[in-house]
């Protein structure tokens, strides 16, 4: 479990996040959401530790990372597993050889335990052996995620961080990509929070929503409360289309 | 200002990576591969630019001591004193701040902006010593093999093209290149391209550490690790000369 308590983060007299305050559960999957410069990302990266927060505590199962030192920052990462958006695989490894890097840092395993691991892993996400060889370079864009949930979890870690996991991918893609996130944190009861604007993803698998709004936390609930809410500014963001303001109105 | 903040970043950085590595293994593994990037892969241009300034300084400095004052050896000796000097360590340099400077400039950059520092970031891995550290060992570990094979190739392009070219004999340039000869330059050269090798990769890896945007910005890293590493090869080169042979 993830804890923020009055988290406050400014850049240069920007106050960026203000007093926010949030519970990420283990074993399901959180999302952050909110508009274009509202604060959802600089909310992750300081959850994270990217970014040193102003004020406030950030609890990983009661340990505040704001306290720690960098070294001790440094271990903690180490139960973290993170997929980017554009997937940050190492161009100069192979697809396999992506998946046993942190196993490779980290891992005190023989050679073979750890190729074992990470075919594992690859296998886990529904990765086809013929991949395994190739580099990142050479397969398509789902596969890249594919490989990068497949390295966040070969350490088997506690938390794991997606940002915007859905970006440049075709629905059907998304939609995997979407339930695959969604079985791993259940499977390994991990702490995952995704970062998202996918409005697909946050009604298919968001079982915990944090609605950011100008720094401020604005709302908190899950897909299915979100079809009953009052707040004017998450019904503007989420059901901005005709298709969702229909899917809405059937809902209530 | 901004000049003490970059200064003080570099330093900062340099503190990371001079750490013992997360993984010697892993620093073991990267290292080979750098020296062959960074090394053996220079070896053409060192190759290509060190025997025609052998060539050309050979033909100049006949054409302009044609005094019969002036000794028979000392087209040889000029030749030699200005690739020992200069040209092997200086030069070399310069022109490999170009290469090895962007090269390593751009990679890091581009592990920067694709968001793969931040990936290592995440893993836990100190980025800047897995990245850097390698790179850095690696140029100053091959930097005297260039110089010298710089030295050797330039002496022997000299005298190919003043026997070729019938401006000297055989004796004659083997005389000047033996003649008044001080080992000290050798070395001098030698611990004054190790300081520009740490500088061109240390430099490079700086700004390409820290670069953001998109390809236009790592473009703009990449520049100003060429030019800024040059200056400082320049700057340092008067200050290691005051200190090494007055």
């Amino acid at each position: 479990m993830i804890e923020v308590k009055n988290v406050d983060k400014s850049f240069d007299g920007n106050h960026v996040l203000k007093d926010v305050s949030a519970v990420f559960e283990t074993g399901i999957t959180n999302m952050i959401i909110g508009q274009s410069g509202s604060g959802k990302t600089v909310l992750m990266k300081s959850i994270i530790g990217l970014h040193r927060i102003d004020n406030g505590e950030i609890k990983y199962d009661g340990r505040n990372m704001p306290d720690m030192r960098m070294q001790e920052i440094r271990i903690l990462r180490r139960e973290v597993g993170m997929l980017f958006q554009g997937s940050a695989l190492f161009d100069s490894l192979s697809v396999l050889e992506n998946v046993m890097y942190p196993l490779e840092m980290f891992s005190p395993t023989s050679k073979e335990e750890m190729n074992e691991r990470a075919r594992f892993c690859l296998k886990r996400v529904n990765l086809e052996e013929k991949a395994f060889g190739l580099a990142p370079s050479e397969i398509s864009g789902g596969m890249q995620k594919r490989v990068a949930i497949a390295r966040a979890i070969a350490l088997q870690p506690k938390y794991l961080f997606c940002d915007e996991p859905n970006s440049g991918l075709d629905p059907k893609t998304s939609l995997i990509i979407d339930q695959l996130i969604h079985e791993i944190t259940h499977e390994f009861e991990i702490t995952t929070i995704i970062n998202s604007h996918d409005m697909n993803s946050v009604m298919e698998i968001g079982e915990n929503i944090i609605f950011i709004e100008n720094g401020e936390k604005a709302w908190q609930g899950n897909n299915k409360d979100i079809f009953h809410v009052d707040n004017k500014a998450l019904n503007d963001f989420v059901f901005a289309s005709e298709l969702y303001k229909k899917v809405k109105s059937t809902n209530q | 200002m901004n000049l003490f903040r970059e200064i003080g970043k570099y330093f900062l950085l340099m503190k990371r990576v001079f750490v013992s590595p997360d993984r010697t293994k892993m620093f073991f593994r990267q290292f080979p591969k750098e020296l062959e990037k960074l090394g053996l892969q220079s070896l053409p241009i060192v190759a290509i630019i060190s025997v025609f300034i052998g060539f050309i300084m050979t033909m100049q400095t006949k054409l302009n001591t044609s005094n019969p004052l002036l000794p028979v050896y000392t087209t040889g000796l000029v030749t030699r004193d200005t690739l020992l000097l200069e040209f092997s360590s200086t030069i070399l340099c310069l022109i490999l701040a170009g290469k090895v400077g962007s090269n390593i400039a751009s990679e890091i950059g581009t592990m920067r902006i694709t968001e793969q520092i931040d990936a290592l970031e995440i893993m836990g891995v100190n980025s800047a010593n897995y990245l850097i550290l390698p790179k850095i060992i690696a140029f100053v570990t091959m930097m005297p093999f260039l110089v010298i094979f710089s030295m050797a190739l330039g002496i022997g392009g000299g005298y190919f093209v003043g026997v070729l070219t019938n401006i000297l004999t055989t004796g004659d340039y083997l005389i000047g290149i033996q003649y008044a000869f001080i080992p000290y330059y050798v070395i001098y050269s030698l611990i004054k391209s190790m300081i520009f090798a740490f500088i061109i990769s240390s430099v490079a890896a700086y700004y390409g550490y820290y670069s953001y945007g998109g390809a236009l910005d790592v473009g703009k890293s990449s520049t100003n690790a060429v030019v800024n590493g040059s200056i400082l090869i320049l700057f340092f080169n008067i200050l290691i000369t005051k200190l090494m042979l007055n």
